[in-house]
């Protein structure tokens, strides 16, 4: 899966399973303020992410992302180094 | 003490998704029952159950809200709906009045397996996600349907197997008589799913008439061999007096008389006393002689011995003026935890529109029903009292008196 790809499923799941206004999604929109994501969608995330990218997510790696941005980084990261390996 | 009133109604059950299905129903004597053939599949000795479609709840409630809702909660909530709407009571009013909820609920089957299957399967409670422990709880009508409609008065579930919907309107109604609360949100609900009656069939409870569905459920007749599951919603809107007078509020009928009692007995085969003492004690509760009673919505789930014990029951204690009774679990099913809320429904529509729904498939009486005055077709009446009778496993029972305004 490359880059593109990644970004597009995160962008499909956001709207689809999140119901995220698709306007809203920018790469700085605030997950929490701007896109509307509380504690318990975090946690839907981790399930989501797990289904769509096979790896497992912890709840800390979520301590640092903030932006939409942050968020795809960190999918495309994981799921980079997951190849890698 | 204040006077106790219903305000509002709202359903969601097997013989119609609102009040106005329902009635047409309940009048025309309609079954909701069907073979369903998955259960045979999947081991039930019998595959008869009560049919509804799932709510499509998408565009009405949001993401969040949906994800937290069990197949019960989704029941509950559509007929909390229509019970609200039919009050006149708005999300204004409820954000300016510190409204109650008190539901019944005894179960949530499909939810905690489907959690559980996720878990096992992949070694991870995480990944089961937000919604499954908001689902699973016994309370998760109650948690949700406070949280939907941003309640503030009291908030429980009540639990007392197949009379929960009846007690928790009994309950209601002692709370607001007490002038603890001015209004409260009370029902029942029962999933439907082929998870949540396994352990019921396990105890050869159910009718095994699968040829006929819609002539299964039997109540009172003398070839009746066992109940048929059901399910859905059921919620009226109990209100003092004062306040629906004051908000001008359409008046549906009002609670005069609540009597529980337990077996202290066996915890699934009836008493004769238990029920009774129930009766007698909604009588006493309504100052109202049995004489003065028009018809009685009964407990009667069409299992032999659960029938013959209410039957003697009510001859017992009515048997000098002989109201008309039927089970309306003859069409429905047996709702079990929302059935006490629904046959308060079922029995309200009749008073308001002067009739008494039969007991279908009522054929032949044994030797305690023939001493009954049970409508077999359905019954032109002027219904000013109406009692409504539930019971429940471990002994429970509920037994309410309703009277028109």
């Amino acid at each position: 899966m490359n880059n593109t790809e990644i970004i597009e499923k995160i962008r499909q799941f956001m709207i689809e399973e999140f119901e995220v206004e698709e306007e809203k999604i920018t790469p700085d929109a605030n997950l929490k303020d701007t896109l509307g994501l509380d504690s318990l969608d975090y946690i839907d995330l981790v399930v989501v992410i797990e289904s769509n990218f096979k790896f497992k997510v912890k709840p800390e790696d979520f301590v640092g992302i903030k932006t939409y941005e942050d968020f795809c980084n960190y999918v495309i990261s994981r799921v980079n180094s997951k190849e890698l390996v | 003490m204040n006077r106790v009133v219903i305000t509002g109604m709202g359903i969601y059950s097997c013989i119609g998704k609102n009040l106005d299905e329902v009635t047409q129903s309940l009048y025309n004597g309609r079954s909701g029952i069907v073979l369903d053939p998955d259960r045979k599949e999947f081991g039930y000795r019998s595959g008869l159950t009560g049919f509804l479609e799932k709510p499509d709840l998408k565009g009405t409630l949001d993401r969040r809200a949906r994800i937290m809702l069990p197949e019960q909660g989704e029941y509950a909530y559509v007929a909390t709906l229509e019970a609200l709407k039919n009050a006149g009571i708005s999300q204004d009013y409820i954000n300016d009045h510190e409204i109650g909820i008190l539901y019944g609920n005894d179960s949530s089957a499909k939810s905690v397996i489907e959690t559980n299957d996720i878990i096992r399967d992949k070694k991870d409670t995480m990944l089961v996600g937000s919604g499954s422990v908001f689902q699973t709880m016994n309370s998760t009508v109650t948690m949700n349907l406070a949280t939907i409609f941003k309640l503030r008065g009291i908030n429980l579930t009540i639990s007392a197997a197949c009379a929960s919907g009846s007690h928790s309107i009994g309950i209601g109604y002692q709370f607001i008589k007490a002038g603890l609360q001015d209004c409260i949100i009370c029902g029942g609900a029962q999933e439907i799913n082929k998870y949540s009656m396994g352990s019921f069939d396990a105890l050869s409870a159910f009718s095994v008439l699968e040829s006929e569905p819609e002539h299964a459920s039997r109540p009172f007749d003398r070839d009746r061999d066992g109940l048929v599951p059901s399910g859905g919603g059921a919620t009226v809107i109990l209100e003092s007096l004062d306040s629906a007078v004051k908000r001008g509020a359409n008046i549906l009928g009002e609670i005069v008389g609540y009597g529980f009692s337990s077996n202290g007995g066996h915890i699934s085969n009836p008493t004769v006393d238990g029920p009774v003492r129930s009766l007698n004690m909604a009588l006493k509760d309504s100052g109202l002689r049995s004489s003065e009673v028009d018809y009685i919505n009964a407990h009667a789930t069409s299992t032999p011995a659960g029938d013959l014990s209410e039957a003697k029951a009510i001859h017992e204690v009515f048997g000098s003026s002989r109201p008309l009774v039927s089970s309306t679990k003859s069409m429905t099913g047996h709702e079990c935890w929302m059935a006490g809320a629904s046959e308060v429904i079922y029995s309200m529509l009749m008073m308001q529109n002067g009739f008494v729904a039969p007991n279908i498939n009522f054929e032949n009486p044994d030797e305690e029903s023939v001493k009954l005055n049970i409508a077999k077709k359905t019954v032109e009446k002027d219904i000013i009292v109406f009692l409504s009778n539930s019971f429940g496993f471990g002994g429970t029972n509920s037994s309410l008196i309703i009277k028109k305004p």
